[in-house]
């Protein structure tokens, strides 16, 4: 049966599905999408503008943009909205300081229309690092608990070490399906 | 050019531009195609080069339509297709400045040009030094170093290209990149040389030391790329250049050297900047000219061209030199290629003989309708100087032009012919009737106002002393009937002047003059009355004034001045009196430039030099009493070269003071001075008012000072020779920070050359268009008439000297001594400080060993003319 599924898949799945990769900047989405498309950490620099690139998961494909997040880039999120299936939105579990701001562009962002459908997955990044938030003071933080009509789900992950990335890849590979 | 023309019959035969129609909404329209997935390249593709056509058609794209186009743009970056991601590159380039926020690729093109993709690589970084601006430069420092030394030549030479562009506007941070341009100098890749070399001078090129050390640094390690040379060799050409003295024998070896390179372009680069220098001497010029020879023989058109057009264009400054290759230039006459035979023909109509002038004329006849305009304008040139080489030839000449005026043609090149026919009936009275029949027939069907109305203008200065005035009535006055309101103005102005001119001609005038007082152009209505009124008065004086003779005030200053008197309710008319005269803009004949200009680089005089000394002066409270400027001297050195000190002086000559301007430059970088002033000794009844100091005098900063002097009040006394010596203080300074080392300096002073105030000083050259006229004008009521013996070798020599020392206006052409003639007649004119009229005649005759001179000069004032008399007394 999953053998008949990837062959459906391969011959009536060849859309790719759009994901946006949201977060401050320095949350870790350049690394996560260099991760998660060659499985290897590569070094960083800030991202002026965004990077794109095409991630295989399981013969799913998905057309993965990652939009940088200075404040002085954030205005230029919008412009990269439509036909969105879902947003990963990182965050920086170490960064309290900035957790209020983060809250406020994740839901600026879900009020746009064009994301009326996507579903959203939050990475609480970094989880690594030793005093980090956990995924539920993460989520608390955010709000998620009323968001009403959105499908999401929270992971803690490491883009470092790659723990978590699976899980929600999964996750998504298996929301996006239905 | 032949190409040229092709390609645009083809445009116009029509259907074969699919892109011909665009309409700039519709393709906006279609940009979001590129939102869709997946992405259909080659539909985006082609919609990307719609948007490359209009942009290059000049549709102007608002920011917005732009931004919004951009950012669409910006979404094909998913795509892996290769000539999509191409075409996207150049679709940035173009809307980098057109489009908002385009920062937003600067990410995706940073990856692209440190990917893998080579093809990607060179195009990713041209596009991203086009989006960038001089704060994100920063942050890709990193991969623009990276890219510079790259081991690709096509990515190493686009970084390198792209720094250039950058240089403009952000230099420091590129000036940081020396080390990996330098290390990019020495690739085996003979482009990426090239650049590399170019971007290298970019960073050093205001170090002049620096640049020669780069020159013979290079000139020793032998460079790979013939084009790196070609570069090396013009540094080398513009170093050489801009060293007034000291000749560097290295730069010029090395230039030399080039002449035995193996490649041909290097060959000619050296023999083309050898030629081309100003210092070169004509034994330097052998090789070179050699090697132009040859290449005049090489079987590549491009070669020959090349050769041809550097030896045309050096044919008047080394005339013997050009001669050499007159074998060769002959064979080229009849050269396939209808350039290279223009040029062929025209340098040696510009050197060969008289004899030879008819044969070439007719040789170049019979292929000028094949020509361009470009090079029909080589021919013009070259028939202006043949003209006054040989002047007896202008018949031929004339009749030539007269038959290329026919042709049609664009401005520029009947510009040329015009400018050509005028400058030979100046320099040529035989050649004057003939050469304004051919101008009236031209203005009879010329579709160019700006020479209808500069020939209608030579027809009222010119015409009115011809044989037959009255023939020219008739094409004047056409104009008044068929023209614009231009032409028609100029037209009436020329007829007053015949009219002002000729007893027998002014009742036909008026007549003529009174029709147009009722044309329809407020202009042409307003001269017309003018002149009927002025003619109708029938008095000399008046006429010479308004008509003849018209004002020599700067336009700037007059504007000015108005303005002033507007600004003050006053009962005073406006007296013209207090606008500075302009000089006269000497008029060389073209036949000068066939001396070598060794002498001193040729000062152009710009025509608002005088108003840029007003207000410079008149910024300065001290001054602001002392009227109008009357006059300022061109500057005169008071110091040798090569000293501590360099200054020069600049005579500002009011009604009753003069300002002596003295620039200053310090030349030593170890040295502050400090309140500079110029002290004078009194002289000759001058009294000196006040000194204006120059405060700080920093190493290579030019400081001014001033002394203020009243001219003495008997009026006869004008000259004087004041000694010069300049007082300061000295602290001593660190020669790399400027700073001075302490608070205490030391007084000094410095002995600078005499200044002397001349009689040419109080006097403001005037042309006088009609000097007859304004001699009856002033009349003899303070004629001064005096013979003098003068011990000249020449009339050219007495011509020049009494000239000079008056420091007057040659008029109706009289300082161009008659050849072969033992006598001649000097006219000068001028204004004298305070606005009187200063007119003289000198008669002039040779006889062995000196000129005997009968002075007349008349003034409308009764001081004046002994004055003037002082200066050759």
């Amino acid at each position: 049966m999953g053998g008949f599924m990837s062959l459906f898949s391969n011959w009536f799945g060849s859309k790719e599905r759009r994901i946006l990769i949201l977060g401050l900047d320095g949350a870790g989405k350049t690394t996560i999408l260099y991760r998660l498309q060659v499985g290897e950490v590569v070094t960083t620099i800030p991202t002026i503008g965004f990077n794109v690139e095409t991630v295989t998961y399981k013969n799913l494909k998905f057309q993965v943009w990652d939009l940088g997040g200075q404040t002085s880039i954030r205005p230029y999120w919008r412009c990269y909205y439509s036909n969105t299936d879902a947003i990963i939105y990182v965050v920086d579990s170490m960064d309290r300081d900035r957790i209020g701001i983060s809250k406020t562009e994740l839901f600026a962002m879900l009020e746009e229309d064009e994301l009326k459908n996507a579903v959203l997955c939050v990475f609480a990044n970094k989880q690594d690092i030793e005093g980090a938030m956990t995924a539920a003071e993460v989520a608390n933080s955010l709000g998620l608990p009323s968001l009403k009509n959105r499908k999401y789900q929270i992971f803690k992950t490491s883009a470092i070490k790659g723990t978590g990335l699976d899980e929600a890849m999964e996750w998504l590979a298996n929301s996006l399906q239905k | 050019m032949m190409g040229k023309k092709d390609s645009k019959k083809d445009d116009e035969s029509g259907g074969s531009n699919p892109f011909r129609h665009l309409e700039k909404a519709a393709v906006l329209q279609e940009t979001r195609t590129f939102n869709e997935t997946p992405i259909n390249a080659k539909k985006c593709c082609l919609i990307l080069t719609k948007i490359l056509y209009m942009i290059n058609q000049g549709e102007h794209l608002a920011p917005t339509e732009a931004t919004q186009a951009f950012f669409a743009m910006t979404k094909l970056f998913q795509s892996k297709d290769v000539m999509l991601r191409r075409m996207l590159y150049l679709c940035i380039k173009e809307m980098a400045n057109i489009a908002n926020d385009v920062i937003i690729v600067t990410s995706s093109l940073t990856k692209d040009m440190t990917g893998k993709e080579d093809i990607y690589r060179g195009p990713a970084i041209r596009a991203l030094c086009r989006i960038t601006d001089n704060t994100m430069l920063q942050s890709i420092e990193r991969y623009m170093k990276q890219a510079i030394v790259d081991k690709s030549p096509s990515v190493s030479s686009a970084a390198l290209v792209s720094s250039l562009h950058l240089m403009k506007q952000g230099p420091e941070v590129v000036k940081r990149w020396v080390n990996e341009v330098s290390e990019a100098v020495n690739s085996d890749n003979v482009m990426v040389q090239y650049h590399a070399l170019g971007l290298l001078y970019q960073i050093k090129k205001n170090d002049k030391l620096a640049i020669t050390k780069l020159v013979s640094k290079f000139s020793k390690s032998s460079l790979r790329s013939p084009f790196a040379y070609c570069f090396l060799i013009r540094v080398a050409a513009r170093q050489l250049e801009e060293e007034k003295d000291g000749f560097d024998k290295t730069l010029f070896d090395f230039v030399e050297s080039c002449l035995r390179h193996k490649s041909e372009m290097v060959i000619y680069e050296a023999a083309s900047a050898i030629v081309s220098l100003r210092c070169t001497t004509s034994k330097e010029l052998v090789s070179a000219i050699g090697v132009l020879q040859l290449l005049c023989n090489s079987p590549k058109p491009s070669l020959r061209y090349a050769a041809v057009k550097t030896l045309n264009k050096i044919s008047i400054s080394h005339p013997a030199a050009v001669t050499a290759c007159n074998i060769d230039l002959e064979n080229l006459i009849t050269d396939q290629n209808r350039s290279i035979a223009t040029l062929a023909i025209t340098t040696l109509l510009k050197t060969g003989n008289e004899s030879g002038v008819d044969r070439l004329m007719k040789q170049i006849a019979t292929f000028m309708s094949e020509i361009s305009d470009e090079f029909k304008i080589v021919v013009v040139e070259a028939i202006q100087s043949l003209c006054s080489k040989f002047p007896r030839k202008h018949n031929v000449m004339m009749t030539f032009l007269a038959s290329m005026l026919r042709e049609d043609g664009g401005f520029e090149y009947k510009k040329a012919i015009v400018n050509t026919i005028i400058v030979i009936i100046e320099e040529n009275p035989e050649a004057r009737e003939i050469g304004l029949s051919h101008l009236c027939e031209f203005i009879e069907d010329c579709e160019f106002l700006p020479l209808a109305t500069r020939i209608l203008h030579l027809l009222g200065r010119e015409g009115p002393r011809t044989t037959t005035p009255a023939k020219y009535i008739r094409y004047i006055y056409n104009r008044v009937i068929l023209e614009s309101a231009e032409v028609r103005a100029a037209a009436v102005s020329a007829l007053a002047k015949f009219g002002a001119s000729s007893d027998d001609l002014l009742p036909s005038i008026l007549v003529l003059l009174n029709r147009s007082k009722l044309d329809e152009d407020d202009e042409v209505r307003d001269r017309a009355t003018f002149f009927y009124d002025i003619l109708s008065q029938n008095d000399k004086a008046l006429s010479s004034a308004y008509i003849l003779n018209t004002l020599n005030v700067s336009p700037v200053s007059l504007e000015r001045a108005l303005l002033q008197y507007n600004q003050h309710v006053t009962e005073k008319p406006f007296d013209i009196k207090v606008v500075p005269t302009i000089e006269v803009e000497i008029h060389k004949p073209s036949g000068e430039t066939l001396l070598p200009s060794s002498t001193k680089p040729t000062e152009k005089p710009t025509a608002s030099r005088q108003d840029l000394y007003m207000e410079q002066l008149s910024a300065i409270p001290e001054f602001a009493h002392l009227g109008p400027l009357f006059k300022s001297s061109s500057p005169v050195e008071l110091t040798e070269p090569e000293t501590e000190y360099n200054v020069k002086c600049i005579k500002h000559t009011f009604t009753n003071y003069i300002v002596f301007q003295f620039d200053c430059l310090n030349t030593l970088n170890d040295q502050l001075l400090e309140d500079v002033v110029v002290k004078l000794d009194t002289a000759d009844g001058y009294e000196i008012i006040s000194y204006k100091q120059c405060a700080k005098l920093p190493y290579n900063t030019l400081g001014i000072a001033y002394t203020l002097v009243k001219i003495p009040d008997d009026p006869s006394q004008v000259v004087a020779t004041f000694g010069c010596n300049m007082k300061f203080k000295v602290k001593d300074c660190d020669p790399n920070t400027g700073e001075p080392d302490n608070e205490e300096g030391y007084e000094d002073e410095y002995g600078l050359e005499n200044v002397e105030i001349n009689v040419s000083d109080h006097v403001q050259k005037v042309l006088k268009p009609n000097f007859g006229a304004s001699w009856e004008e002033v009349g003899d009521a303070n004629e001064l008439e005096d013979t003098y013996a003068l011990s000249m070798p020449s009339l050219e020599e007495a011509i020049k000297n009494i000239i000079q020392f008056m420091g007057l206006q040659p008029c109706e052409r009289s300082e161009r001594a008659p050849e072969g003639k033992n006598s001649h007649v000097l006219l000068l004119a001028g204004i004298y400080r305070g606005g009187h009229d200063v007119l003289v005649r000198a008669k002039l005759a040779f006889n062995d060993g000196g000129v005997a001179m009968q002075l007349t000069i008349r003034s409308s004032d009764s001081i004046v003319p002994q004055v003037i008399a002082q200066a050759v007394g």
